[in-house]
């Protein structure tokens, strides 16, 4: 039987005296899933990372990556993870061909060049300089140098970040075929919306702590309502979550920055509901929208902040 | 070794080709390494020519007998003299204008000669000035002396300078060329993404060292023409043994611009370093002017430089037509300066 593609009990990474950047994770990533680690800056995602990818040294537990420790076989582990950092700067002056085949000649195995070109959609720019390519070319250009290697387990940083929509899903696009062909792949990532489109199961962190897991669907679930009612209110008005809850169809309610936030499972039982309750009480509506229920509202919910405060 | 992909002569040989790249597309680097030494070698070439030995200015203070003493060292080829005021003769001497103030006595009355004898010219000026007068007032020569002049090719300064020039070229593409590289691929996390890889860490040195080598091959040859047809710049020793002290001098500097960024992550920084490591060899490594003109004291430690080494060795071979026998104690400084550079460098290296 195939190990798993991580398996991690008691992950503690601590910085200095006080700065406990991972905090005792369990972590279990399946062969052929997409597991994706969700949370604000600051949450301990890199460092729990670059722990798996064997960059950094743990300060406690225990860390197996494709059945393997890094401080045995390292050399086994490298020729067959991919990554991609958070951050980095390929040479300015060398070609998206010459950056691959420099890449590749450090592998025993894996797949041509003009091939991993053609999986990350770069042809065109195959023979131009890495200082001219756009951010989104660069981002799937450090993606390609992770894919060179055809590698069983996938790491990716943010990927994403700071890349405009159509970059995300043409990256998207890429991962997806990846696991399409059996990869396994871990990525970290603080947009909701790419965790649901690529992720088989989303770990929620905060602090250095595992607050959440499952798949996108039944964390979202678990909100005990899929739809979300966001409504403010006169200011000055004294407003009581608590008062939301007696109405019908009201899953829970919470205040978040002055503004209300209800989680309902029919928008059509509760909004009238919540509206006439409203004008019961003479309180003046100044805002109201509503959206399906996203990870976002799963982060809110658990931790009372904001995902991008 | 085998020859598929993934071998490590495959490995090593995409680190020299991706060095090589970032070195010939980069305009910058070509300049500090072929136009510098050349545009140096131009504008001290041009200063520090052949010409006519220029005659030693010196002041006659006006008195009495002043009259007398300016005619007899008008006569002199080899001083020039103007009358003036005490004062006037007192400044021009402190601001170097002139050499020597002489002060004429009325006879009986002796001369005074005002001068610093710590400067040479002034000590040469005393002697001119004081032969030139006392051969005026009548005094005969033992016998007379024939002089033969001669300006040889390998004793002017241009046959100096070029050595020194190739010296310091080779110190400061190492440390930049190197140090510098290397720390900005740290900066921009280059350097972890390659560790994250299976790359062997002694391919990716070794990537430096082969590629300094290389270099070297390219940048010593057109300085070597461009001195000969430039400045009739000669290499009377053998090229072998020039090649051998370059390429030992600049893998040196290599394994010291190693260990220069061996840690930091901040090019200024590095920066700083490196002109820090460059600058006294810079001014006491005879670069420019002997070094033994330090202090006797001075010497050992100025004679152990890396830099000293490689420029003294340079000249043995290129003026006095040493060949490899004659070299090996620079080649010897030099070695231990390399493996212990490299070996501190590989121990304390910063990977991340």
């Amino acid at each position: 039987m195939q190990a798993e593609a991580v398996r991690c009990r008691g992950l503690t990474k601590r910085y200095g005296e006080d700065t406990l950047a991972v905090d005792g994770l369990d972590l279990d990533v399946r062969r052929g899933e997409c597991f994706g680690l969700l949370g604000p800056n600051g949450a301990g995602k890199t460092t729990t990372v670059e722990i798996l990818e064997g960059l950094l040294e743990p300060s406690g537990g225990d860390v197996l990556v494709l059945g393997r420790r890094w401080d045995a076989d390292e050399r086994y582990l490298r020729d067959r993870i991919g990554l991609s950092l958070q951050q980095t700067y390929l040479p300015d002056k060398l070609t998206v061909s010459e950056i691959l085949q420099l890449f590749r000649s450090f592998f025993s195995e894996g797949r041509g060049v003009e091939e991993t070109i053609a999986l990350v959609a770069l042809e065109e720019k195959a023979r131009a300089r890495y200082e001219t390519l756009s951010g989104g070319q660069r981002q799937r250009l450090a993606v390609a140098c992770a894919l060179v290697s055809d590698p069983e387990l996938l790491f990716l940083d943010e990927p994403t970040t700071g890349l405009d929509p159509q970059s995300r899903r043409m990256l998207w696009d890429v991962v997806l075929a990846y696991k399409a062909n059996g990869g396994s792949v871990v990525l970290t990532t603080h947009y909701m919306d790419e965790a649901e489109r690529l992720c088989d199961r989303v770990g929620v962190m905060d602090h250095g702590k595992m607050i959440a897991l499952g798949t996108p669907e039944v964390l979202i679930d678990s909100l005990g309502g899929r739809q979300i009612v966001e409504l403010s209110l006169d200011e000055g008005a004294d407003v009581d979550a608590a008062s939301f809850l007696p109405i019908d169809g009201v899953h829970s309610a919470r205040i978040l920055h002055g503004r209300v936030t209800l989680t309902v499972e029919q928008l059509h039982v509760a909004l009238p509901a919540v509206l006439s309750a409203l004008d019961a009480s003479g309180q003046k509506l100044t805002n109201l929208s509503t959206h399906r229920a996203t990870l976002e509202d799963v982060f809110v919910n658990l931790t009372g902040r904001a995902l991008r405060e | 070794m085998s020859e598929g992909p993934g071998s490590r002569a495959i490995a090593i040989r995409e680190l020299v080709l991706f060095r090589l790249r970032l070195f010939y597309r980069e305009p910058g680097t070509m300049f500090w390494t072929f136009g510098f030494p050349m545009a140096m070698s131009i504008v001290l070439g041009i200063a520090f020519r052949t010409q006519e030995p220029d005659r030693i200015p010196c002041a006659v203070v006006r008195n009495e007998a002043s009259p007398r003493v300016e005619e007899i060292l008008r006569r002199s080829p080899d001083l020039s003299s103007e009358v003036s005021e005490e004062g006037a003769a007192g400044v021009a001497l402190r601001t170097g204008k002139v050499a020597l103030v002489i002060v004429p006595g009325a006879p009986p009355a002796p001369h005074t000669y005002r001068y610093d004898a710590t400067r040479p010219e002034s000590r040469l000026a005393r002697a001119l000035v004081d032969d030139a007068l006392q051969r005026g007032e009548g005094r005969a020569d033992a016998f007379a002396a024939r002089s033969e002049l001669t300006t040889e090719v390998g004793s002017r300064y241009i046959d100096f300078l070029v050595p020194g020039l190739i010296g310091l070229g080779l110190m400061s593409t190492g440390f930049w060329g190197i140090g510098f590289s290397l720390a900005e691929m740290r900066t921009k996390r280059l350097l972890k993404r390659l560790v994250a890889t299976p790359m062997r860490r002694s391919d990716f040195l070794l990537s430096f060292v082969v590629v300094r080598a290389l270099l070297l091959l390219v940048e010593l040859p057109p300085l070597l023409v461009f001195a000969r047809l430039a400045f009739s710049v000669k290499v009377h020793g053998s090229y072998g043994a020039l090649a051998l002290i370059a390429l030992v001098g600049g893998l040196t500097f290599a394994a010291m611009g190693l260990l220069l960024a061996c840690r930091s992550d901040n090019p200024q920084m590095v920066s700083g370093m490196i002109n820090i490591a460059s600058f006294p060899m810079y001014l006491c490594s005879g670069v420019f002017f002997a070094s033994s003109r330090f202090p006797d004291a001075l010497q050992p430690a100025i004679r152990a430089l890396p830099l000293t080494a490689l420029v003294d060795g340079l000249r043995a071979v290129m003026v006095e037509g040493a060949g490899t026998a004659g070299v090996l104690r620079e080649l010897g400084v030099m070695t231990c300066w390399g493996v212990g550079c490299f070996a501190l460098a590989i121990r304390l290296f910063r990977w991340r």
